[in-house]
């Protein structure tokens, strides 16, 4: 199992790298963190003609705070996420998801924009980018892009990215005061890809969801924002209107069958991370006991 | 520790003045593997040798059409690129059938496929290259044109007169059937307060070594000789096989055996692409190289498991359980394997259910079922794993269908330890187990009544424990009942020789070999016992046919018990030996000197006499200074093989505590006990380790493993994203205590202890899951236990 | 294009320079190219563990890295660990429990869990858990590992004190 032969790369700037990428067109991959390029050119799975090496750009890297967006560089690792004070203050959610991507070696190398760019459906970090409203911004010669996270994903590894542009940051809005997170998925061991997982952000006043977003992950193409979750923002929560949402997310669901889990067991799962995410954010945890379907 | 009989002789050799015997003391030469300076066969390198890889079939059943390589064999570093028809020249087919498997039939299977492909994997074409990157380029450039042949996947319709017959010579896609019947099965239902009935289903699992398959062969032409490094169980095995098909004589083959990263039985069968490298080498002369990658080894490894078995067991309302009975159907892939036969499992499932009981009724039917899937054979804990979790889950529904706890139906039917020797109604025959002492232990260490408690007090707050119980009884010390009497070339027996060395050190080769069990640590323990020689002192050589006593190698659970006590025997003459020449020296009598401490010392008050170091430079630099007469035979060798048992059976009991989530049907494994009867423990950690590996090869089977295939054979799931094997995040700790009945056969008294982790942890998760959902009134009898059966079963989804 | 490419970078503190394949991965460089062996390639997609190395302090899947990634880093493997002595403890802690069989999985795990102790001075042992879930055994069934990566963390903790 070796990768097939490639040309290489390394980019010595970003106008450098859009340089390689705007002459190779698909026959290039961009080589970030590798954690997800590398098993598949191992595998022969993808075998581009040349590997554009960005690791080497620092310009990529890093937080930075503009008023109330944290601009992450898209070479952040995600070990960097997880030890981030940033992250921890403005983006409790990232690093809340990052802690369930893989394993530690893995997490030393795989980036951020990476993860973005390879759209992996049952993957974290598109989710929470969702969740949050995040913006990806992304580069070409011709110039940037800045593309809401809803809009980046189109389907299983599929973004709004074309073969020419380079994902180079994402923005997201920081935690604004008596913002609440949520973060869960059900793996079959740790750091397997979720089976169904939900990144959530909400703002609770007086025991009532003044604001909700659910970002489901692993039970569809893409991550999905839940339009049931409106069905929760300004009512009273009780387990008939829990049950209600629950019902509408899954109709609103399309999940993937595939050796792990069934379209039904998919939505099943679903249903019980709502119901443990809004139990959780309102510390209401009866409206998480007795599953009667 | 519980000792059920007195040791054998109070001043037996096992207890002689430090002694080793039981003792916990850390395996020689681990620094080697500390520090990454092993030398496994992934690592090693010759000159000039090539590195061969695999075209392999991307279907499950297909004729080849044509095989053009010509674009191939141009690419760079490309050495030849062979197919089965040219290689058909050197090495000879082979069938994987034993005579005392009466019925038992195979095709011929070749190195690589001539005309036709029978699984998706089997190789069409080898490439040898320089690298092993040039040769998977150019293996992308070998066009195979292929028509695809119905695949015969579903055991349940294979037998079927609208399936195709897979080998038509066969004439249908039986391998192989046994039925067996024992006392009055008819009779003790009728009889019974209740009949309970379950299919059992088992998912296909496969080893998952570590380290791949590897081999590198090596023909010298101007010795005619061939000398094969493999990862093997069974060096002497491989080196008959390889003679056989290669047209060569035994001493023609050597097969050098270094480290071996992981077998589990995996790596004691002979593989078609192994014998290609053999073949390969004498082909083109030089040495030649194949490590399967990881996807070649999800699709060519021995498979496993994969039965789906019928059960019925009769209980009277006082507990008593009337009878036994099962029907139990497996698939085993195209051919049945070579040179163990794919028939083994089947027929040690019909072998060991209802073992632990007493009950004398008992009716099996195993058929064995041709298929167009990778071949199945021996995976650790070979049918142990089916048979228990049968004989427990159908134990465990009788108790719950006359409300009875599955503690007390099992103290109620379990065969009594002063009862022994007996017989199970399958024949198979007990010198000595410890059913009950185990169980009693095991509730001891468990708290059984406390966890009851705990159990029924966390269900009031929506918490489903589970509690699973598995008594089992295990199959070790083989003899030649196993393959032997069939025709198999594969010894039952191992020798060990010894020698003193002229500094007075010990140089140990024995047959059997070592995977990481402690092989090499327990040998040296009982010689340096033996001899009264410090553990350091002892070097041991193993997997290496020029330089080790022929034998049968370590598979089956059988080092310890045969391969121990030839050590054992060898070191006894050395010992007797060595004393009668310091007689000699010291002008003494034998029987007035014995070695303790490295020293000749005196019988009556310990006091040392002479060094063993001063007594070897005598003997080998001064033997004119003994007395006439004397010639000094400073190195013995011994063999053993069990004669009067065919098996050394071994019991145990394990105990899961587990919690499942309702309602996400995920399985939490809080704890887990095993209590084990190997009889005379050499090295308690040791023991103890082999249990807890060997345990948590079960819980992989019961909750994630499974080789899923599609209904076109198709394997989807072969890498390690999506064969899920167990990892550390979700194993529970194990506790391990023991019952120690040794075994009368040996002086040694030692019995296996490889195959009871994995023999009864299944079957105590899935009753412990089963526990746990009894208030949702659902019972799971299908493995691995994944979230979707488990919210199937609770009608969640 | 897909010519050898020139590398430079620290293996175990030594200079190393080589003319490399882009494709060749680090696990395949340290193996073949420097005979490194006790780097264990056991599934090269990522999900074993048994090639786990050092690049730069921080732990890496040499599969998942290529030989030209590497250039101008510092890599260390279980050669360099053990002739540093930096993981003594930890081997002999391995050796005492019996904390491996086969010893394929060994030099990636004793790697992973020296990265743990480095960074968590008291780590409970579902936290080792947790920090060895990447890394695949077969044999031991984890807790002989668990326990001597316990064992070693404590020990580190009573000889700062």
């Amino acid at each position: 199992m070796k990768a097939a032969a490639f040309a290489y790369a390394r980019a010595t700037s970003v106008a450098n790298a859009l340089e390689l990428l705007a002459a190779h067109g698909d026959r290039a991959k961009v080589l970030s963190g590798g954690q997800s390029l590398m098993p598949a050119m191992n595998l022969r799975l993808v075998s581009p003609d040349i590997v554009v090496d960005i690791g080497g750009l620092h310009e990529l890297g890093g937080f930075t705070l503009k008023k109330d967006i944290l601009v992450i560089g898209a070479l952040t690792r995600h070990v960097d996420l997880l030890r981030s004070g940033e992250v921890a203050v403005h983006a409790p959610l990232l690093r809340d998801a990052v802690a369930h991507v893989a394993h530690p070696a893995i997490r030393n190398r795989g980036t951020l924009g990476g993860s973005l760019a390879h759209a992996d459906p049952a993957s974290e970090l598109p989710a929470c980018a969702v969740t949050l409203d995040a913006t990806i911004v992304v580069r070409s010669a011709g110039g940037e892009r800045r593309i809401a996270a809803g809009e980046f994903f189109r389907g299983i590894y599929e973004t709004a990215l074309s073969s020419e542009e380079l994902l180079v940051a994402v923005e997201l809005p920081v935690a604004g005061e008596g913002s609440t997170f949520f973060f869960q998925e059900f793996a079959r061991r740790h750091g397997d890809y979720a089976i169904a997982g939900l990144a959530a952000r909400s703002v609770v006043k007086s025991g009532t969801f003044a604001d909700l977003q659910l970002g489901f992950f692993a039970v569809g193409d893409r991550p999905l924002l839940a339009v049931a979750a409106r069905r929760l923002i300004n009512v009273s929560i009780t387990p008939v209107t829990v049950a209600e949402a629950v019902a509408a997310l899954t109709d609103e669901l399309d999940p993937q069958e595939d050796q792990l889990a069934s379209a039904a067991m998919r939505r099943h799962l679903a249903g019980v991370l709502l119901r443990r995410c809004v139990a959780t954010l309102l510390s209401r945890p009866e409206l998480d006991v007795g599953v009667a379907e | 520790m519980t000792v059920t009989r007195a040791a054998v002789d109070p001043l037996s050799v096992l207890d002689r003045p430090n002694s080793y015997i039981g003792k916990t003391v850390p395996r020689p030469n681990l620094d080697r593997l500390l520090q990454g300076r092993g030398q496994y066969v992934s690592d090693l390198e010759l000159p000039r040798m090539a590195h061969v890889v695999f075209l392999r079939s991307p279907y499950a059943h297909a004729k080849i059409v044509a095989i053009n390589a010509d674009i191939a064999k141009r690419m760079p570093g490309v050495i030849s690129v062979v197919t089965g028809r040219e290689l058909e020249a050197v090495i000879t087919p082979w069938v994987g059938v034993l005579s005392h498997l009466k019925g038992l039939k195979s095709a011929p299977q070749y190195a690589i496929a001539i005309d036709r492909v029978c699984w998706q994997g089997e190789a069409v074409a080898a490439i040898v290259a320089t690298n092993r990157a040039a040769a998977e380029d150019a293996m992308e450039k070998v066009a195979v044109d292929y028509e695809e042949l119905e695949a015969v996947t579903d055991m349940r319709t294979a037998l079927d007169p609208s399936t195709p017959v897979i080998h038509p010579s066969l004439g249908d896609n039986l391998a192989f059937e046994r039925i067996h019947s024992a006392g009055d099965v008819d009779h003790a239902f009728s009889e019974s307060d209740a009949v309970v009935e379950a299919d059992f289903v088992f998912g296909r699992h496969t080893g998952v070594t570590l380290e791949p398959r590897a081999v590198v062969a090596d023909w010298n032409a101007a010795e005619a000789r061939l000398t094969i490094y493999q990862g093997t169980q069974a060096p002497h095995m491989v080196q008959n096989i390889a003679a056989l098909h290669l047209g060569l004589k035994d001493a023609q083959v050597r097969v050098v055996c270094n480290d071996v990263g992981g077998s589990f039985g995996i790596k004691v069968h002979i593989y078609a692409d192994e014998m290609a490298t053999y073949a390969l080498s004498k082909l083109l002369r030089r040495p030649v190289k194949f490590v399967a990658d990881r996807i070649e080894s999800f699709n060519t490894d021995i498979h496993a498991r994969d039965h789906r078995c019928k059960g019925r067991v009769g209980v009277r309302q006082d507990g008593t359980i009337t009878a036994f009975e099962i029907d139990d159907l497996t698939g085993i892939g195209p051919y049945s394997m070579y040179p163990r036969t794919s028939a083994i499992e089947a027929n040690q499932v019909v072998n060991l259910v209802g073992g632990p009981y007493i009950t004398q009724n008992y009716r099996a039917r195993a058929r064995v079922v041709f298929q167009n899937k990778n071949v199945m054979c021996q995976y650790r804990a070979v049918g142990h794993p089916i048979a228990c979790s049968v004989t427990e889950g159908l134990v465990d529904l009788a108790a719950a269908k006359i409300g009875m706890d599955p503690v007390e139906i099992r103290r109620r039917n379990l065969i009594a330890d002063n009862a022994y020797p007996c017989a199970s109604p399958s024949g198979m025959k007990f010198e000595q187990l410890s059913h009950h002492a185990s169980l009693a232990k095991l509730l001891q260490m468990m708290r059984y009544d406390a966890l009851r408690t705990e159990q029924a007090a966390l269900r009031k707050r929506n918490i489903h424990r589970g509690i699973g119980i598995a008594s089992f009884i295990e199959v070790t010390n083989p003899s030649a009942a196993f393959y032997g009497v069939g025709g198999a070339k594969i010894s039952s027996q191992d020798g060990v020789a010894v020698r003193m060395d002229a500094q007075g050190s010990v140089i140990c080769q024995t047959s059997i070999t070592e995977q990481g069990q402690g092989s090499e640590s327990l040998t040296a323990q009982i010689v340096g016992s033996v001899l009264g020689v410090s553990m350091e002192r002892v070097r041991v050589i193993l997997g290496d046919t020029d330089n080790t006593p022929y034998g049968g190698g370590t598979w089956a659970s059988r080092g310890a018990g045969i391969g121990g006590e030839a050590a054992l025997q060898a070191a006894k003459i050395l010992r007797s030996n060595i004393v009668d020449v310091a007689a000699a020296i010291l002008q003494s009598n034998p029987a007035a000197l014995d070695i303790v401490d490295n020293h000749v010392v005196n019988t009556s008050d310990g006091v040392p006499r002479i060094e063993l170091n001063e007594l070897a430079r005598i003997v080998y630099f001064r033997p004119d200074t003994l007395p006439p007469g004397i010639q000094p035979e400073l190195m013995a060798t011994r063999h053993f093989v069990p004669r009067q048992y065919p098996f050394a059976f071994t019991n145990g009991v394990q105990a899961s505590w587990l919690e499942v989530d309702t309602d996400t049907g995920f399985v939490k494994l809080l704890k887990h006990w095993v209590v084990e009867d190997c009889g005379t423990i050499i090295n308690p950690q040791l023991v103890d380790e082999q249990i807890r590996g060997g345990v948590v090869q079960g819980l992989g089977a019961a909750l994630f493993e499974k080789c899923i295939y599609d209904e076109r054979g198709q394997l989807i799931n072969a890498n390690m994203a999506d064969y899920l094997v167990p990892m550390s995040g979700e194993m529970p700790d194990i506790e391990v205590a023991h019952v120690v009945s040794p075994t009368l056969e040996s002086e040694l008294g030692a019995k296996g202890a490889g195959e009871a982790g994995t023999a009864g942890a299944a079957a105590a998760v899935a009753n412990a899951v089963n526990d746990a959902l009894r208030p949702f009134g659902a019972t799971i009898t299908e493995i691995p236990l994944t979230p979707q059966v488990i919210l199937t079963a609770l009608g969640r989804i | 294009m897909t010519a050898p490419v020139p590398v430079s970078l620290l293996v175990n503190g030594d200079p190393v320079e080589a003319i490399v394949l882009p494709r060749l991965n680090l696990a395949d460089f340290l193996r073949d190219n420097l005979k490194l062996t006790g780097t264990h390639v056991g599934c090269e997609h990522g999900v074993c563990g048994a090639c786990t190395v050092r690049v730069n302090g921080e732990i890496v899947r040499s599969c998942l890295i290529l030989a030209v990634q590497a250039q101008g880093s510092s890599v260390e493997t279980i050669e360099g660990l053990s002739d540093s002595g930096e993981i003594a403890d930890l081997q002999a802690a391995f050796r005492e429990r019996n904390a491996l069989q086969c010893g394929y999985c060994t030099p990636g795990m004793l790697i992973t869990a020296q990265d743990l102790l480095k960074h968590t001075s008291a780590p409970d042992r579902g936290a080792i858990r947790d920090h060895l879930s990447g890394n695949y055994c077969r044999c031991t069934g984890y807790q002989a590992i668990v326990d001597a990566v316990e064992a070693t963390a404590r020990a580190r903790a009573e000889r700062s004190t």
